[in-house]
């Protein structure tokens, strides 16, 4: 726990027979998650080592496990997920960022702009999904309508496969990054003005205060950024369902669709099983991220 | 001249601005203005004719007024979800940021699992049953308070370690109990990130598509996403209304960032004061 | 379950109370309200599940029918089990048949239909798609379809081609139309469920090859790789990519841009089921009688036959508190009255598989060609999917691989195999 700069002298209080941080405060929140979130997952882990037709469960070990790791696409679909979760994650901090710093500066049209940007976050996924199918049709889409213009011949933004994920990446990023932007503010508008002040009466120029100042202070809302879309990335399903259902074929597919495509087949134990390695692959990634991050930084 | 030289930051970021986030909406209203025809043919042109009144009438009519009992309910189940979880989460960050004991380790690791693990449906649903609360909108609303847990209290928890503690301790000096100390010192203080969590997470709920379709089936509980669905159908989509659907359900976040937008700039340049 | 075993004593007892009241005779009006699910993957099947209650309540105005809807494709697929596993389905609702019924555990959760005098109506080699062993459980809902090749007749009538008998003469056909500058062949794999059908629809073939395949293939013993004749229709889907006949826009093209693309005459073959008459019918009447239909052919011009679909089917859940009302319901399906409504509703689109049920005299062209492959002996083959309960999931994407160039006929076939296992692993079939 970081001591407090502040002067006045404050003698810490007595014990009292009543903390005022009672552990109460944990039991609304404990009981529902607990109820519709834990025993549920418990439940289905046990279900993962069945093979269970939601009427009745046969006991196989581990042979779910075995034969999602043995599905043809899983490894591609593997790829397809970091793939995505770090475009996502890397263009949501990048792009966050700098739109945050613009958005604090004295631009005009500040509030628009926020807005402006803020507002793709605020629609629903599937109905961003279908318009930018549809705006990315390759022929008669308005984007590439708008480049043969201009004489490029837009490619098969979601029919071509070596292209369909990250056309599907740059929407998300489209939808989100106004969010990331929200957060950097949030954080660089609490950066002290006292450091800019000093910084200017040293004769320091924009980019230094950037640099010196701005980035690594900072650093609370950009390990939540990171954190957040990074997770968020790596089991994101709804946008790439909405646009491409893990097409064409099977290119565009990450582990959450193959998963939600095993559940839809009925195979819901090995929907199950796979419901764990999603969960286990993140916690890799995330845990010593996190710590890693947090250790580095730590809170302000 | 001079003005332009001065604000060309500003201008350039207003015509980007323009073309990347306004011309998709603007696609979505020129198609929602299109009879059927012309909607397939998937331009980004003005409509010949002015269909949008008879898409609008249409689609709110589709099955028996669907549009307007999704919209009660979905706006039922935000409202509900969302006042749950900023008292909640509130809580649980509070004491998790404040009070660091035996149960912080564990309660860390449990927020990052809501964030990771993907709900299970079908065990849910029987437990749902079993308390008797399957297919009901107060059950659905649980399911949105225990999945939108995790990521309130780690935006409340961050938030809260830049309150001082000396603010707490003044209170309690001051004889506040622990109810007193939360609600009338330290929530109004959270101000800013209530309001980014209500607006965060009111938006995701409103926008839920996956969970009501499975905990909430039925006519009569249809939301607001579903109606999507109506029109999406594999052989026919008939894209005028297709997109005069998606234009009316953006319509009620519209009204509410509108409104909120005043409250997130203040509270984030209230942060601004306070550092 | 407990709540589920209270829920059908209650259901029990309850339909045994109606059905004394109705003995008794006394006017007790007993204002029962179905609910009816209904998919919406297609405007006609909701139209003409609504012609159905319309003129079902018209005769029985005690009871009344609420339809819902839900998605079709692997979507609804998903709401049919989910609803069946916890007990929450509508008392009538509408799937398919053959291998989707089987997985949806019907014995133990479908009320059987065997008994019932309806199910005399209703044409044998439906019921067995709806049987598990000997009993009946579903009622047929539209019409049957053929999956074949839908065409212009106006460019083959302009280049003066003929209806192909054998592959070869497809293939020549396609190089002829080719040359003349509109698109051969059209693809729509933006609907990846349109991709199937060179596969698919080319079973009548692989049948007259080998008339046990379903019986191996159910038992693990042939396979679609190592299949001399099966593997021919992911060889003939590779081929037609290949050389080149699709549309420039067959990877993003929908349903509706093929069927706009062949009736308005700028594409020539469409492969496709024979349902989508109707869509003709409603989007493009004008040019309705420029679209035919024929089988896919196979090497021997002698055995040429049209793989046939049997329609989906209305089902009862055991969960269901209004058993009788239900019946009464599918008895006025399965009856002259309820073709005759469904045809008054959206046309003929096919010939229905209930005794005694007749088409109209002018019916839709493509229609107009398939009937004659129903009424010949022989002359039609039900598709795989009703001989064998082994569908794997995943084959629509595998097509579109294969069709669009992305893999080869073999490794697609090869790929459904290992799909199918774990189909078949599912149901707990022997042998896998």
């Amino acid at each position: 726990m970081n001591e407090s700069t502040n002067t006045s002298a404050v003698k810490r209080p007595r014990r009292r027979p009543v903390s005022a941080y009672p552990s109460w405060f944990y039991l609304p929140a404990a009981i529902v998650f607990g109820v519709l979130f834990l025993f549920p997952t418990f439940a289905s882990l046990f279900f993962s080592l069945t093979r269970w037709t939601l009427f009745d469960a046969e006991f196989i070990g581990l042979a779910n496990f075995a034969q999602f790791f043995k599905e043809p696409f899983l490894i591609k679909g593997l790829i397809n997920t970091l793939v995505y979760a770090v475009v996502t994650s890397g263009l949501k901090v990048v792009l966050g960022f700098l739109l945050g710093v613009l958005l604090t500066s004295q631009i005009i049209a500040r509030t628009y702009l926020r807005s402006v940007l803020f507002f793709p976050v605020l629609v629903s996924t599937v109905g961003v999904g279908i318009t930018f199918t549809v705006m990315m049709h390759p022929t008669t889409g308005v984007i590439n309508e708008t480049l043969a213009l201009f004489g490029i011949r837009g490619p098969g933004w979601l029919t071509d496969p070596s292209l369909a994920l990250i056309s599907v990446a740059l929407v998300d990023v489209w939808k989100g990054v106004g969010l990331a932007t929200v957060i950097y503010i949030a954080g660089i508008v609490s950066i002290p003005q006292e450091y800019y002040e000093a910084s200017r009466i040293d004769g320091a120029g924009a980019w230094d205060n950037f640099w010196n100042i701005t980035l690594p202070l900072a650093k609370p809302a950009t390990v939540t950024v990171i954190i957040l879309s990074l997770i968020g990335g790596l089991r994101s399903f709804d946008l790439i369902w909405a646009m491409t259902r893990g097409g064409p074929g099977f290119t565009s597919d990450v582990v959450a669709s193959v998963i939600y495509k095993q559940y839809q087949a009925g195979f819901y134990g090995l929907s199950t099983a796979g419901n764990v390695v999603l969960f286990i692959l993140v916690a890799i990634i995330i845990i010593p991220l996190s710590g890693f991050l947090n250790r580095q930084g730590g809170e302000q | 001249m001079s003005y332009i030289r001065k604000n060309w930051v500003g201008l350039l970021a207003i015509l980007v601005s323009g073309i990347v986030f306004l011309v998709p909406f603007a696609f979505i209203i020129l198609t929602a203005m299109k009879n059927q025809k012309e909607s397939s043919l998937r331009s980004f042109s003005l409509p010949s004719q002015f269909h949008l009144w008879d898409n609008l009438v249409e689609v709110i009519q589709t099955r028996n007024y669907m549009l307007l009992t999704a919209f009660v309910n979905s706006a039922i189940l935000t409202v509900c979800s969302v006042t749950l979880l900023v008292i909640f989460a509130a809580m649980v960050g509070f004491v998790l940021q404040r009070k660091p004991s035996v149960w912080t380790g564990p309660v860390n690791f449990l927020i990052l699992a809501g964030l990771i693990i993907p709900p299970a449906v079908v065990p849910t649903i029987w437990v749902l049953q079993l308390l008797g609360i399957f297919k009901t909108l107060h059950g659905l609303v649980f399911i949105e308070v225990a999945y939108g847990l995790s990521f309130c209290v780690l935006l409340f928890r961050a938030f809260i370690a830049t309150i001082p503690r000396e603010l707490d301790e003044a209170a309690i000096i001051d004889g506040a109990g622990p109810l007193r100390l939360f609600f009338e010192v330290i929530l109004p203080l959270l101000k800013p990130v209530v309001v980014t969590v209500i607006v965060v997470q009111s938006v995701a709920i409103f926008n839920d598509f996956t969970n009501p379709l499975y905990y909430l089936p039925g006519t009569k509980n249809v939301t607001l996403q579903l109606t999507l669905f109506n029109f999406q159908s594999q052989f026919n989509t008939s894209y005028n209304l297709l997109f005069t659907n998606i234009l009316l359900i953006t319509i009620p976040p519209l009204l509410v960032f509108l409104f909120f937008n005043r409250q997130i700039v203040a509270g984030m340049t209230a942060g601004a004061v306070k550092g | 379950m407990s709540s589920k075993f209270t829920r059908t004593v209650l259901g029990g007892l309850a339909a045994s109370l109606l059905l004394s009241a109705s003995f008794v005779g006394t006017a007790m009006a007993a204002d029962v309200t179905l609910s009816f699910l209904v998919d919406n993957t297609d405007a006609s099947t909701v139209k003409v599940a609504q012609a159905l209650v319309d003129a079902f309540v018209a005769k029985n105005p005690t009871i009344a029918i609420e339809i819902e809807t839900r998605p079709g494709g692997g979507d609804g697929d998903n709401i049919i089990k989910t609803r069946l596993a916890t007990g929450e389905m509508t008392d009538v609702f509408l799937y398919n048949a053959g291998s989707l019924f089987q997985a949806i555990n019907p014995a133990q959760n479908l009320s059987p239909l065997t008994a019932e005098p309806f199910e005399a109506n209703v044409i044998d080699t439906f019921k067995k798609t709806v049987s598990v062993g000997s009993d009946v459980y579903g009622v047929p809902f539209a019409t049957a379809m053929g999956g074949g090749i839908m065409y212009n007749k106006k460019i083959y009538a302009d280049l003066g081609l003929s209806v192909p008998k054998t592959w070869d003469e497809f293939m020549a056909n396609n190089e002829k139309i080719k040359a003349a500058g509109k698109v051969a062949v059209i693809q729509s794999f933006a609907d990846t469920w349109t991709s199937q059908l060179f596969v698919l629809g080319d079973f009548y073939n692989v049948l007259a090859a080998e008339p046990d395949f379903p019986a191996k293939y159910t038992g693990n013993q042939a396979k679609y790789a190592t299949d001399k004749a099966a593997i021919k229709g992911f060889e003939r889907q590779e081929a037609v990519f290949k050389a080149g006949y699709l549309n420039p826009d067959f990877a993003a093209a929908k349903f509706d841009d093929a069927i706009r693309m062949l009736a308005t005459g700028e594409g020539a073959h469409y492969p496709m089921l024979s349902f989508a008459a109707g869509n003709v019918v409603t989007n493009y009447p004008e040019n309705q009688k420029d679209v035919g239909f024929f089988a896919i052919p196979g090497d021997d011009a002698a055995k040429n036959g049209l793989t046939a679909w049997m329609p989906s089917s209305l089902y009862i859940p055991k969960s269901s508190e209004h058993q009788a009302e239900a019946k009464e319901f599918l008895a006025f399906v399965a009856s002259t009255a309820g073709c005759d409504a469904q045809t008054a509703a959206v046309g003929a689109t096919g010939p229905y598989l209930i005794k005694d049920c007749t088409l109209p005299a002018d019916v839709p062209s493509v229609v107009a060609d398939l009937l004659p492959y129903f009424q010949k002996d022989g002359g039609t083959a039900p598709a795989l999917e009703f001989l064998s309960p082994i569908k794997g999931p995943a084959l629509e994407q595998i097509t579109v691989e294969v069709g669009s160039g992305i893999r080869s006929a073999a490794d697609g076939a090869a790929l459904y195999d290992e799909d199918v296992k774990k189909q078949a692993q599912q149901l707990g079939l022997a042998g896998w």
